[in-house]
């Protein structure tokens, strides 16, 4: 039964704090399940024991019992404090990450994730860690509020502009695991997804050298189309013609584009690079510029994959 | 003991044929209607208007829960989305739950219940009613000139950097709260001043004892709300950096005094709302209530206490530990005078003589939904948990189970339970409790499911979502048109019954405060004399039951 609610209720327990996170809400869910059929209950007898029969049907005239409030006041006031002190507690422990964890910076924006690992690279989308390794994520917004949110971890913490908020966690098992931006960011915000690829150590070292396994050896067009997802373009550009917050790409390459300024461009691969990594210098009408820079967070064979993609949306 | 209180029925043999105040020929005409300071008059009108917000708060909730059947585009793009949960928050907080039962109801029971002829300040009310229009008119405007995307809660740096017509639902904002600050002032100085002769502080209805704690709370937390959105208002239009931090402000400090203000104000929806269980209960039990001293002091415990709860919305803002802590332990403080209420009101029902009219079928599912959304507040209070649930579908439906289940279920108690006495009309029985069953089903179809969800990781404010969660979203979505129809139901009911003759006995339940002593509808000063005080309210001992009381 316990189990049974537990898989109702909640994700899988991915992370050493999980658990603890867990046994809580289960009391406090039995603890609802408790009260509440006790309500129902007493309802249900009273309404049917003493269900008008006759119209000058006598009452009982009981202003208060003293006992019986003391009671309903001191018992559920033993269970919120227990309940108190569990929640602090279990949030204390996780409040600080251990000495020697691995840090990971991470920045949010419209309607972005990207990750700084500690040998500098970048990336976008996909948050890589070992599993069974604390990891500190010092994080910080460069526009406005968002919220990093892992339910299978049970860790939640805003993103700010203006200083570092962080939080940490220890996988306790290898999978992928969503996260969803939890803080409203605007238009984007419920496609403000990334996600923490937990990989065993060696996978993990393997990863830093040679970047995401997962692009290997794709053709361009195919890991250009996987790329348009996970770096957050399909959140404003369309691929089927419909105007977002961007261009759609829909048949775009080889084509004039009037610019806010008048000025005329072909969309071409150089227009393609220059849009991606300095998003401000060309804005097309009836757009505003609103897409964040990818200068230093995209690589090279990742920009030709895009611009293979687009190539491709005829 | 016997006879001490005058029945009420020699009462209306007396002034049964005295004009009410929807007819006086003194007062006749729309002017009349618009220029009125009779505090049933303003009630009414004052219940016109929060029944349209409500509609049209209720006409975007059925629009947002009709795209989320499906992830993806249904048929509203992701800005048009954003707009609707925008306008159904900002409507249904702002123009709908706080001058529901306040300002509609308690405008026109707390002078009747106190045997007063009106409010201490009656031409206030009159301002108040209008403000309350003017700021209505502009939010509507707002609406048509660009929309708002924020969020009722206007979060800034997003409020201040986004396009729209976000001053002006902000300034809309900033004057209705003077509406609600006028209301208060004269509900406090009307409590004070104009009881009956012989009415104590222990002798007031707990209705008196729920608005009154609410009067305090909307004079003492709505000018922090007025001051936030003057600043916003500064920030947006003067460049001034006071929340956005690329000009030098702190989007957090927005959140504190936001919540400082919106925190108190779930008791100002909440408190009234309890306020009517409080004289709903009683009187279908036949029962004095259980506890009545610990009902009216826990109304003004929690409007005290709930003063310093502000910071647990922002568990996860990056608020110091050791104020997380605080905050945690006040809201567990804060959560056992509403536990102790429920108790009381079961307890009333033992021994008692219960009826199942329709506003004690109301005040009946309100007891199990207020528990669900009372019982629930303890996960979100437990800090731990919270960190997984905060910004959640958990926190959606638990505020949900509070304010609709809690507040909305009990307005509506409130509706069934006076409307005889305000326009002397009874409604269908029958339509009535047909219409209350589909409002509790409905509802847990449509919010019980969402605890689920949030659980699971369903972030809130969400156009689009992961596919795991799509048939609980479809099953929110069936339960959102049965409540629909439950309260249109409930509408026609109660609205067609004002097309009929004026059949409603001037006590059709039994009560025994003093708004059933006069007739029904009331004369337009209320009553014929001075009503005397000879018992306490809910005292059934000495009452004489009318005979023609349901």
């Amino acid at each position: 039964m316990n189990t049974w609610l537990r898989n109702v209720f909640l994700p899988s327990a991915s992370s050493i704090r999980a658990e603890g996170v867990d046994d809580l809400f289960m009391f406090i869910l039995w603890l609802n399940i408790l009260f509440f059929l006790l309500i129902a209950g007493l309802i249900a007898v009273f309404v049917i024991q003493y269900r008008r029969r006759s119209a000058n049907q006598r009452t009982a005239h009981i202003e208060h019992n003293t006992a019986l409030e003391l009671t309903w006041t001191i018992i559920p006031s033993i269970l919120c404090l227990i309940v108190f002190f569990w929640g602090f507690n279990t949030y204390m422990q996780a409040a600080v990450a251990p000495n020697g964890a691995m840090e990971i910076q991470v920045t949010a924006k419209k309607w972005i994730w990207s990750f700084g690992y500690p040998d500098g690279s970048v990336g976008i989308g996909k948050l890589w860690v070992p599993v069974n390794k604390p990891v500190r994520l010092i994080m910080h917004s460069e526009d406005v509020l968002h919220a990093f949110f892992v339910p299978a971890f049970r860790i939640k913490a805003d993103v700010l502009p203006n200083r570092y908020t962080e939080t940490w966690f220890q996988a306790t098992e290898v999978g992928d695991f969503v996260i969803p931006c939890a803080e409203y960011c605007g238009k984007g915000h419920s496609q403000m997804r990334a996600v923490v690829k937990v990989v065993s150590l060696q996978d993990y070292e393997k990863f830093l050298e040679d970047g995401d396994p997962e692009e290997k050896g794709l053709p361009p067009e195919i890991l250009g189309a996987s790329l348009y997802v996970n770096l957050g373009c399909s959140t404003c550009h369309s691929i089927d013609g419909n105007k977002g917050q961007g261009p759609s790409w829909k048949g775009i390459y080889g084509q004039m584009h009037k610019m806010s300024d008048g000025k005329m461009m072909l969309v071409d691969e150089n227009y393609i690079r220059t849009s991606v990594l300095q998003p401000q210098a060309m804005i097309v009408e009836g757009f505003q510029g609103i897409m964040p820079s990818y200068q230093g967070q995209i690589r090279e064979r990742q920009l030709v994959a895009l611009i293979a993609y687009i190539k491709t949306l005829k | 003991m016997a006879d001490v209180i005058a029945s009420p029925a020699v009462h209306t043999a007396d002034h049964g044929h005295h004009a009410d105040y929807l007819s006086d020929p003194a007062h006749k005409g729309i002017w009349s209607w618009m220029t009125t300071i009779d505090h049933k008059r303003l009630g009414v009108m004052y219940l016109w208007a929060v029944l349209l917000a409500f509609f049209v708060g209720g006409l975007f909730a059925l629009l947002i829960r009709l795209e989320l059947m499906h992830p993806g585009e249904d048929f509203m793009t992701a800005e048009q989305y954003n707009q609707a949960f925008t306008l159904h928050g900002a409507i249904m907080v702002f123009l709908f739950i706080i001058p529901s039962i306040p300002a509609a109801l308690g405008n026109f029971m707390l002078p009747l219940m106190l045997g007063a002829k009106d409010v201490a300040f009656p031409r206030l009310n009159l301002a108040s009613f209008w403000i309350y229009i003017f700021g209505a008119v502009l939010a509507v405007t707002s609406i048509l000139a660009g929309g708002v995307d924020t969020g009722w809660t206007f979060y800034t740096p997003y409020s201040t950097t986004t396009g729209g017509a976000v001053t002006m639902m902000t300034m809309s904002v900033f004057i209705l709260g003077f509406s609600s600050i006028f209301t208060g002032i004269n509900f406090i100085a009307t409590v004070h001043k104009l009881r009956a002769p012989g009415m104590g502080w222990f002798q007031l209805p707990l209705f008196v004892w729920g608005i009154y704690a609410t009067a305090i709370i909307q004079v003492l937390a709505t000018p922090v709300l007025g001051i936030t959105m003057v600043l916003l208002i500064m920030e947006r239009a003067f460049n001034i950096g006071i929340f956005d931090a690329q000009i030098g402000g702190d989007p957090v400090l927005f959140q504190h005094f936001f919540w400082f203000y919106s925190h108190p104000a779930v008791y100002i929806m909440i408190l009234p709302g309890m306020a009517i269980i409080s004289e709903v209960i009683p009187t279908f039990s036949r029962r004095t209530i259980f506890g009545y001293r610990l009902i009216a002091l826990s109304s003004v415990a929690i409007a005290l206490i709930g003063f310093l709860v502000w910071g647990h919305h922002m568990f996860t803002s990056g608020e110091s530990a050791l104020a997380a802590g605080i905050f945690s332990f006040l809201t567990f403080l804060v959560a056992i005078p509403s536990g102790i209420k429920v108790f009381n009101w079961l307890a009333t029902m033992y021994k008692a003589s219960i009826s199942l009219a329709t506003p004690m079928l109301y005040a009946i599912s309100f007891l199990l939904l207020f528990g669900i959304g009372g019982l629930t507040g303890i996960f979100l209070g437990a800090l731990s948990v919270d960190i997984h649930l905060h910004d959640t579908y958990f926190v959606v439906a638990h505020f949900h189970y509070v304010m609709m289940g809690g507040t909305v279920i009990a307005f509506l108690a409130g509706l069934h339970y006076w409307w005889p006495k305000m326009f002397g009309r009874m409604y269908n029985e029958t339509v009535g409790r047909v219409a209350c069953g589909l409002v509790f089903v409905g509802f847990n179809m449509t919010f019980l499911t969402q605890f689920f969800m949030g659980s699971q990781g369903m972030p809130r404010r969400y156009y689009t979502y992961l596919d795991q969660f799509q048939p609980l979203h479809q099953f929110s979505t069936y339960g959102s048109w049965v409540l629909g129809a439950g309260l249109m139901i409930a509408a026609v009911n109660l609205m067609s019954a004002l097309r009929g003759p004026k059949n409603a006995p001037d006590n059709p339940w039994g009560g025994t405060t003093l708004e059933w002593q006069t007739q029904s509808p009331p004369i337009t000063h209320n009553f014929l004399g001075q009503p005397a005080i000879e018992h306490n309210p809910y005292d059934y001992r000495a009452f004489k039951i009318p005979t023609d009381a349901v």
